[in-house]
């Protein structure tokens, strides 16, 4: 089986450096970086503003450039943290509390390049993972009939909703609201128009691209216009030789690389838990278990080193249930999954076996892209640094421009964008109102095929609900569903108690 | 089964999620996203314009003053926008944006009115 994988993966690794495929690996990923440091600007809006542009070309350059995107974008969010003690993007939080006091000790290149080779150990080993985990699981899911898929899917969504950011009942009010909007548009066994409102323009759906970027885009503008302040890198110097870490400090970062990495690993086997989960989880661990747990806060070098290697590593594991099993963990995979769709490319467990390409050349750019990121990163760290201070006013409305003109070449339609526009207002009232977007997007993507699969078993078992508890596997993973939210009711109810300050993650107190 | 009858039950549950969380109010009112203190209609009204101007100039006037007035009327939404540094920014766009999307990519709009 080791040897089947490495033959796929060595005719992945032709896809991948054919000269084209290479050339939008490299886009891809100097995109990523280059949004990944922008102040304001996502991983999210960069892969749904390219995503129209990528429907011309065939469907393996487009996936390696956008999930070049993805994973570059994490790159540049930690040079944020670390220099200059901003969060800008949720992984990188944790990185701040060790990362910046680094920094004002005069060590900020050190703790960058620990940064950089954590991320590449924990990114190789996700790969490694996703190269021997994606066909075990596969060949599992070959077996699955409607009723265990759309189970699988439930769970999916119930945890993707709930284990994220915020609070879970409202994560689940969002799944189902993307649900719905995933409905939107002619029914697929009836034909019958649904939400459509007598539109005819609305009977095709609503398009994904605009939902992303009415989401991620208009609805962040929209909520930063005027409140971020221009950040000053005046005083902020890292040079190439800076970044030479001593080799003490590469002995006190070995093993937190490695736990960092596992944690990394584990929680992306779990469905809804991301990056941002396993970076806290992998710092809280590497607290605990230091001798000198009182040296984090101020500049502890492992403090920095564990967190971003299981950001790296839980970034490529959540490929893994999105390309062997067709189910997103989060918004961005989401969004992947959704770009595959558009191209015809039905994603689950035949994906691997009809579309080798997609897949191992998918893989083999995870190494090539980390490595042109670690050359893009090392040499380029002053442009990077610079690129920091780009002021929000030029940025938002250039940005304005790329999504009405994105969303209009999909389909050539104004009232695209006019869809963009509303999505984007009422996005920006549910952020107000403390509920994320990043589960109506994995309802969106998911809805129509979680629909699809339940009416397919409810028609097989003759419209009995009993099919869904009969069958093992899909019982298995109801009950697993009803733990989750048992687990949830249990949080709540112990929070409610002691009347603690509202915070979904238990093991924020950890820290 | 009928196309109804998931829509059915998805509404059914939001009911219940949005009625629970109305009588319940476990949560602190607003959280990190609220900013109600400071509302910034100025600029909320210049982002909402700019799109809309670039609907409706695109359709009727063409991909260069669409694109400028869509840049240009939401650069102005920002405080310290001046009138000189948002046209130039927009005119830069415009040209960039012209010779990516209508010569690169040929994206179906005329640049004028009078080319259609």
């Amino acid at each position: 089986m080791i040897a089947t994988a490495l033959l796929d993966l060595g005719h992945g690794f032709a896809v991948a450096l054919q000269p084209d495929n290479l050339l939008y690996c490299f886009m891809g990923v100097l995109i990523g970086q280059i949004v990944g440091v922008l102040p304001g600007m996502g991983a999210m809006a960069a892969i749904s503003l390219l995503l129209p542009l990528t429907f011309s070309m065939n469907p393996v350059a487009s996936i390696l450039m956008l999930s070049g995107i993805f994973y570059g974008s994490q790159y540049g969010g930690a040079i944020c943290s670390i220099l200059l003690n901003l969060p800008c993007h949720p992984p990188h939080a944790v990185t701040c509390l060790d990362g910046y006091p680094l920094t004002q000790q005069g060590k900020g290149g050190t703790a960058l390049m620990i940064t950089m080779i954590g991320s590449f150990i924990g990114a190789s080993f996700g790969v490694t993972e996703m190269i021997f985990f994606s066909p075990v699981l596969t060949k599992m899911a070959l077996q699955f009939g409607p009723a265990d898929i759309f189970s699988i899917m439930l769970l999916g969504l119930l945890a993707g909703s709930t284990m994220a950011k915020g609070s879970p009942i409202k994560g689940i009010a969002m799944t189902c609201l993307g649900l719905l909007l995933g409905m939107v548009g002619l029914d697929i066994y009836t034909g019958a128009p649904r939400f459509a409102f007598g539109v005819t323009k609305l009977f095709d759906g609503v398009p994904i691209v605009a939902l992303a970027l009415g989401m991620f885009g208009i609805a962040e503008f929209l909520k930063n216009m005027n409140r971020l302040t221009t950040i000053s890198t005046a005083n902020v110097k890292v040079s190439f030789r800076d970044m030479r870490p001593t080799r003490e400090d590469i002995k006190k970062s070995i093993f937190p690389w490695f736990r960092g990495t596992i944690v990394g690993s584990l929680c992306s086997l779990i469905p809804g838990t991301g990056p941002t989960i396993a970076s806290y989880v992998a710092y809280a661990v590497e607290k605990k278990t230091s001798k000198t747990p009182e040296r984090f806060g101020h500049g502890a070098i492992e403090g920095v080193a564990a967190p971003e290697a299981a950001t790296h590593s839980s970034v490529q594991g959540d490929f893994i249930p999105t390309m062997s099993l067709g189910i997103p963990g989060d918004a961005v995979m989401a969004l992947l999954l959704g770009a595959l769709i558009i191209h015809g490319i039905q994603p689950g467990p035949l994906l691997i076996g009809e579309h080798p390409d997609i897949f191992w050349g998918l893989i083999a750019s995870f190494w090539i892209g980390n490595i042109i990121l670690v050359f893009l990163n090392v040499p380029l760290i002053g442009l990077w640094v610079r690129l920091l201070s780009v002021p929000y006013r030029y940025l938002y409305p250039s940005a304005l421009f790329f999504i009405c003109i994105g969303v209009y070449s999909v389909n050539s339609s104004f009232f695209e964008v006019g869809e963009t526009l509303v999505i984007g207002v009422i996005g920006y009232g549910l952020l107000l109102l403390d509920f994320h977007p990043a589960p109506i997007l994995l309802g969106f993507v998911l809805g129509p095929r979680v629909e699809e699969n339940f009416r397919r078993a409810m028609i097989i078992s003759d419209g009995s609900f009993k099919t869904f508890v009969d069958r093992p596997i899909s019982a298995v993973f109801l009950a697993l569903c009803a733990l989750l939210i048992g687990l949830q009711i249990y949080f709540w109810r112990r929070r409610a108690r002691k009347e603690r300050p509202f915070s979904a993650l238990p093991f924020d107190a950890v820290l | 089964m009928g196309p109804g009858y998931v829509p059915l039950y998805l509404g059914l549950i939001l009911i219940f999620l949005g009625s629970f969380m109305a009588i319940r109010q476990t949560e602190p009112v607003g959280g990190a996203n609220v900013i109600l203190d400071r509302p910034e209609w100025k600029g909320w009204a210049c982002i909402v314009a700019g799109l809309v101007a670039f609907i409706v100039l695109g359709q009727y006037a063409g991909l260069v003053p669409a694109s400028f007035a869509c840049v240009f009327i939401s650069a102005m939404g920002d405080r310290r926008a001046t009138l000189k540094g948002a046209a130039i920014l927009s005119a830069c766009i415009t040209l960039f944006g012209v010779a990516l999307f209508h010569f690169l990519l040929k994206v179906s709009i005329p640049l004028f009115w009078w080319q259609s």
